[in-house]
């Protein structure tokens, strides 16, 4: 354990990860500029931005669905808070902006975005609150049902929800902020923070709790605690996704808060392997290039249709023939990855 | 006092369909300890499947009332067969989450072209341009004006429970129902063929869906593949609200839940908060009694 003499060396440390971190955001930030930018096709480019915005919003429900062991249906409704709650924002910054010429700049607009980035964390964290404190303590397909009536419940507050919201047609005028640097600026940040919390004290409760609820409150884990805690968490990062996503699609429509739009997410979990940070991420990734490739390609335009079927399909197939996912509770890194290649090298050499 | 009688009327109408519906989640559930998401899609391609032999076969009412029934009773088996038994030993969330593709799967398979088409159609007869099964006659009883659909619907709605009341009560099947409820092992070692009784409520459960589907569609005369999803969630909230694996509960749920929709409708002059206040029920019976108005709460053994 660290005594007084440990910690002049540990200050260092943690100032080499700071620059660590900043030096990896400033390569984002020439990556984005110098390379994403100007060199891909815009419908490549938003696709990329688009996995990195579901890989938030897998990573996130992971921690409810895998980590935590609870079944959540309702996590596209957090995600459309905070892009209402940031959408808004945005739009009644822009009409200010115009009343006032000498304003103009995206200074002012990635501002007003990060606001909204800091509001939509803190009330979808308190939806989350609201929603977990109750919800939390049913069991299994209960809470699925509960927090499947909660997204439509949302879905329905803001179809009836004119002012600043558009009510049943949406939110629209959303100025286009999103970039490759900012999504994966938050996304990175947010699988960091993700992977660190499940492997803190508090996310071990949370295991514990998926594992048994029972033994974990014998052993005296707050089991209610862990599982609201998880919730609020996971809420706040599907917020952050909302705000880049309103702020990609230049708005947001009170359907986007329902059953099918978290279903969606849900797919993508388990897909990857619930309970598997990593498996999420590649679940979103999968999906959403799936997603592009069938809607882009003009050759399988005949087959766009069927892009809706295959959902289900891979739901019940997952199911039946592989449950735990692609990766089940593994997670990739180069310790799993180097290995298939020293066993080529080793075949190379026979 | 006359709106608001005829607004329970209405609630009545609607409430009888979310009962039948809501019998057959609770019977499924109660074999089974299942969800079946798919409960209210079996109910959209029931009425899919009357509109089919009203017009392209030119059936009547009980030839097509027969035909559905049949037909989703044979697709309720099947979904039992292929997507749930290989489930019955993995963990409930395995099969929370198959129940929920199958549902999907009927939801998006039933808009492609090639099975039911993505836009509504209309419940009439093409030549006649009328109501297809049942006629749009409207009684006035003291100011408060019943439609045949309607009548149609509460009088399917009471046959139907006595009918399962026999059924469950009397019967020898019903008596091995009860038995699969109480508990599938010892069940077995009573020589009941369990998977057959599994089978059977199934197919039970999806012929009552598929009656609510053809008197459904009579009584709003237009269906489309998503028809399903709203009422069957709230079936299941109705079956959740009379005490899940109950049928008299789910009967008095259903009716409770359509006379409530339909006067918060009527109080706030327009359907927006509708479909949230059925979930926002749903979330505080869950809360306070969730073994609901007639369920009996099972003791978990740790």
């Amino acid at each position: 354990m660290p005594s007084g003499s440990d910690s002049p060396a540990r200050s260092p440390r943690w100032i080499a990860r700071a620059a660590l971190y900043l030096f990896c955001v400033a390569a984002l930030f020439a990556l984005d500029q110098f390379v994403m930018a100007p060199l891909l096709l815009p419908y490549v480019y938003a696709t990329i931005i688009r996995i990195g915005i579901y890989a938030i919003l897998a990573a996130s429900l992971n921690l409810v669905n895998g980590v935590t062991g609870q079944f959540s249906l309702g996590h596209a409704a957090f995600m459309a808070i905070g892009a209402y709650v940031a959408g808004a924002m945005s739009v009644a910054a822009s009409g200010l902006v115009q009343n006032h010429p000498g304003w103009e700049g995206s200074a002012i607009q990635a501002g007003v975005f990060l606001a909204g980035c800091v509001a939509a964390v803190i009330v979808a964290s308190l939806a989350g609150l609201t929603v977990g404190l109750p919800t939390l303590r049913l069991r299994g397909d209960y809470l699925a049902i509960a927090t499947l009536g909660f997204g439509e419940i949302t879905r329905v507050i803001f179809q009836g929800w004119d002012h600043p919201f558009g009510g049943a047609t949406g939110l629209s005028g959303v100025p286009t902020v999103t970039s490759f640097f900012w999504t994966y600026l938050f996304a990175g940040t947010a699988i960091l923070l993700l992977r660190n919390l499940q492997w803190s004290g508090p996310g071990r409760d949370f295991m514990a709790v998926r594992e048994d609820e029972i033994a974990a409150a014998a052993v005296g884990v707050d089991v209610v605690r862990a599982k609201v805690v998880a919730f609020i968490v996971a809420a706040g990062f599907a917020g952050i996704a909302g705000v880049l996503l309103v702020h990609q699609n230049n708005g947001i429509d009170p359907q986007q808060a329902g059953f099918l739009n978290s279903i969606e997410i849900v797919v993508m979990v388990v897909l990857g392997g619930m309970g598997s940070l990593t498996g999420s991420i590649l679940g979103a990734a999968l999906l959403v290039i799936l997603r592009a490739v069938v809607e882009g390609a003009p050759a399988l335009s005949d087959y766009a249709r069927y892009e809706n079927v295959i959902y289900p399909v891979l739901l019940i197939g997952l199911m039946l023939v592989r449950r735990e996912g692609l990766l089940g509770y593994k997670e990739l890194s180069w310790k799993t990855v180097t290995p298939l290649f020293t066993r080529w090298r080793k075949l190379e050499k026979l | 006092m006359q709106v608001f009688l005829q607004q329970i009327i209405n609630g009545l109408g609607l409430g009888s369909i979310y009962a039948l519906i809501a019998v057959g989640y609770t019977l499924v559930y109660g074999v089974l300890r299942l969800i079946n998401f798919a409960h209210g899609d079996v109910f959209m391609v029931g009425a899919f499947l009357g509109l089919f032999a009203g017009v392209s076969l030119h059936q009547s009412l009980w030839v097509s009332l027969l035909f559905s029934m049949a037909g989703c009773a044979l697709l309720g088996i099947l979904i039992e067969r292929l997507a749930y038994r290989p489930l019955r030993k993995a963990p409930r969330m395995a099969a929370l989450i198959t129940a929920i593709g199958v549902s999907l799967l009927l939801e998006n398979g039933g808009q492609l072209p090639e099975v039911f088409g993505p836009n509504p159609q209309s419940y009439t007869n093409p030549k006649t341009d009328l109501p297809l099964f049942i006629p749009e006659h409207v009684y006035r009883v003291g100011g408060v004006s019943i439609d045949l659909p309607t009548i149609c619907i509460w009088i399917a709605t009471a046959i139907i429970f006595v009918g399962l009341r026999i059924l469950v009560t009397k019967t020898k099947i019903g008596k091995a129902m009860r038995a699969v409820q109480h508990d599938q092992e010892s069940a077995a070692l009573m020589g009941i063929d369990v998977n057959g009784i599994i089978l059977f409520t199934f197919g039970l459960g999806s012929a009552l869906a598929a009656v609510a589907g053809v008197l459904f569609a009579s009584e709003y005369g237009q269906i489309d593949p998503l028809m399903g999803l709203m009422p069957g969630l709230k079936a299941f909230i109705a079956a959740v609200l009379g005490g899940i694996g109950s049928v008299p509960g789910a009967i008095i749920g259903g009716l409770l839940l359509g006379v409530v929709e339909t006067l918060v409708a009527q109080f706030q002059g327009g359907a927006t908060y509708r479909d949230g206040i059925a979930f926002l029920i749903l979330i505080l019976v869950l809360l306070w009694k969730p073994t609901g108005l007639l369920g009996t709460g099972a003791v978990e053994k740790v």
